[in-house]
């Protein structure tokens, strides 16, 4: 989103996405592919089938050097206990709880690697900056393009590219070289899927992805499949799913809290808000994330509340959309604790008419991981 | 067969001979809304008044709506499109109808784009 007048910045890959006929809308400040010639139906079936190839330049991607102990006092997930190459899912956390964002961190042999949304690049830097402190170095990595490489395929692809990263386990990184450029490769990503995502600078980033679109299982893929892929995986997205309001037990990534706080006694825990998680670990929140599937046809998108039997409101819709692989409605949202295990019925009102909608367990469709 | 007569928003609108008016939304309209998986159609026998929804039309990311300026009486609406809403994304002008209607007011269709005036809308766009 970004207000009028203010004109959007552009990926290295721009020129690009135009020659592939995407179509361009403005997202998080940058003008972005939402899907290409062959729609999002269709890029996410082959995502899932095969592999698709997305642009995530506009991801902030940033270095820090000497913050092992200290990037701690932020984070809820254990970071001193990342082995080398090893990447973590974890959660920047405010002091009542909430969710700044959540972002990808690596250790690498003399730095950390994070990853974090678009939207929250630069109020995240700052909150590193500031949470960090004086001895810690923060790059924003402004330079380096990334791409995702996502799919069953994506393996394969690998292999023939940079068998490097191709003999990456899922939440690995490494730097390789790919096509003889220098690359930073990830096997993770936001589909559900076993994948990549390649770091490289802004100057090789289209070189590489057309090497990448040149092999036969490759086909680009815009945010509009991206977003439903990852809805379908059950993923969170950032500002929606959670945000400042939402604590990590209520979105139902408890797992993303380090073993190491979950035991007595839990004085070790540094990072804001830990009080009220590990509080809720333990006695549980009082409402939780959880899927939503939809009795008919119709999507329900996000906003509209959820209703129980006799109308009370017990919940809302995060996200909500069309998932191209259940070829059906998918949603998630919050609801009431007691009304979270899979098979409640409730209801939802979508232009004055009451659907009936079920809780079910996420993801909706099973995540394929590289794990080993 | 009379002419097919187009609005601004994108909807056609076809006068058959039993004074009845058959509408459904274009080529330019199905390629601006991507995928479509859901089109919610009113009730046969219903009446709608001019400005409000007669068509929702559910794509993978975007919602778009189907109103006219003026109401009419819902005399059929395309069955096909409950199981096939794609029907509208390949064949908007045909097989991808959306409903048929009597207008309260069938001068509306006199003061509607013809085809080569709405190819020049759209080429304005």
């Amino acid at each position: 989103m970004s207000a009028p007048g203010q004109s959007l910045k552009e990926t290295p890959l721009h020129t690009l996405h135009a020659e592939l006929g995407a179509r361009l809308v403005p997202f998080a400040g940058y003008s972005m592919p939402v899907q290409y010639a062959g729609g999002i139906k269709h890029e996410h079936l082959h995502t899932r089938q095969y592999a698709g190839l997305f642009d995530v330049s506009h991801m902030g991607q940033i270095r820090v050097r000497g913050a092992l102990d200290a990037l701690e006092r932020l984070v809820p997930g254990d970071v001193a206990g990342l082995a080398t190459g090893q990447q973590r899912y974890s959660l920047l956390t405010n002091e009542a709880g909430g969710i700044i964002d959540d972002l990808m961190i690596t250790r690498f042999a003399d730095h950390l690697h994070l990853v974090v949304n678009a939207a929250f690049k630069d109020s995240d830097f700052a909150h590193l900056s500031q949470g960090l402190g004086a001895d810690v170095e923060l790059t924003s990595l402004s330079q380096q393009a990334l791409l995702a490489l996502q799919g069953p395929a994506a393996g394969a692809v690998m292999a023939r590219l940079c068998p490097a990263a191709a003999a990456l386990a899922f939440m690995q990184g490494c730097t390789a070289t790919l096509g003889g450029m220098a690359v930073l490769v990830h096997r993770c990503g936001y589909t559900g899927e076993d994948g990549f995502e390649i770091a490289v600078a802004n100057h090789a980033a289209e070189d590489l992805a057309r090497l990448l679109l040149a092999e036969s299982e490759v086909e680009p893929c815009g945010l509009g499949a991206r977003d439903s892929l990852r809805l379908e995986a059950g993923l969170c997205l950032s500002g929606a799913d959670i945000d400042a309001g939402t604590t990590p037990v209520e979105a139902a990534l408890g797992w993303a809290i380090a073993r190491k706080y979950l035991r007595e006694p839990r004085s070790a825990a540094r990072f804001p808000g830990h009080a009220r998680i590990l509080d809720e670990v333990r006695h549980g929140a009082a409402r939780v994330r959880v899927g939503l599937r939809m009795r008919g046809r119709i999507p329900v998108r996000a906003g509209a509340e959820l209703l129980d039997g006799p109308g009370r409101v017990v919940g809302r819709v995060t996200s909500g959309g069309f998932g191209p692989s259940l070829d059906a409605p998918v949603a998630m949202g919050y609801v009431e604790r007691a009304l979270a295990p899979a098979g409640t019925a409730l209801n939802v009102t979508i232009r004055d008419t009451r659907h009936e909608v079920e809780v079910v367990a996420l993801p909706f469709v099973p995540h394929r991981y590289k794990k080993s | 067969m009379n002419a097919t007569k187009y609005t601004q928003e994108h909807e056609w609108l076809r006068l058959e001979d039993d004074g009845s008016v058959t509408l459904g939304i274009t080529d330019y309209a199905q390629e601006q809304l991507g995928d479509i998986v859901f089109v919610e159609l009113p009730e046969v026998g219903s009446h709608l008044d001019g400005d409000s929804n007669l068509v929702v039309i559910e794509s993978v990311k975007a919602v778009g709506e189907v109103k006219l300026a003026v109401g009419g009486t819902v005399l059929a609406i395309n069955e096909r499109l409950a199981d096939a809403p794609e029907l509208v994304n390949s064949a908007p002008l045909a097989e991808g109808w959306l409903l048929r209607v009597q207008l309260d007011d069938a001068s509306l269709l006199e003061r509607l784009m013809d085809g080569n005036a709405y190819q020049a809308y759209i080429a304005e766009l």
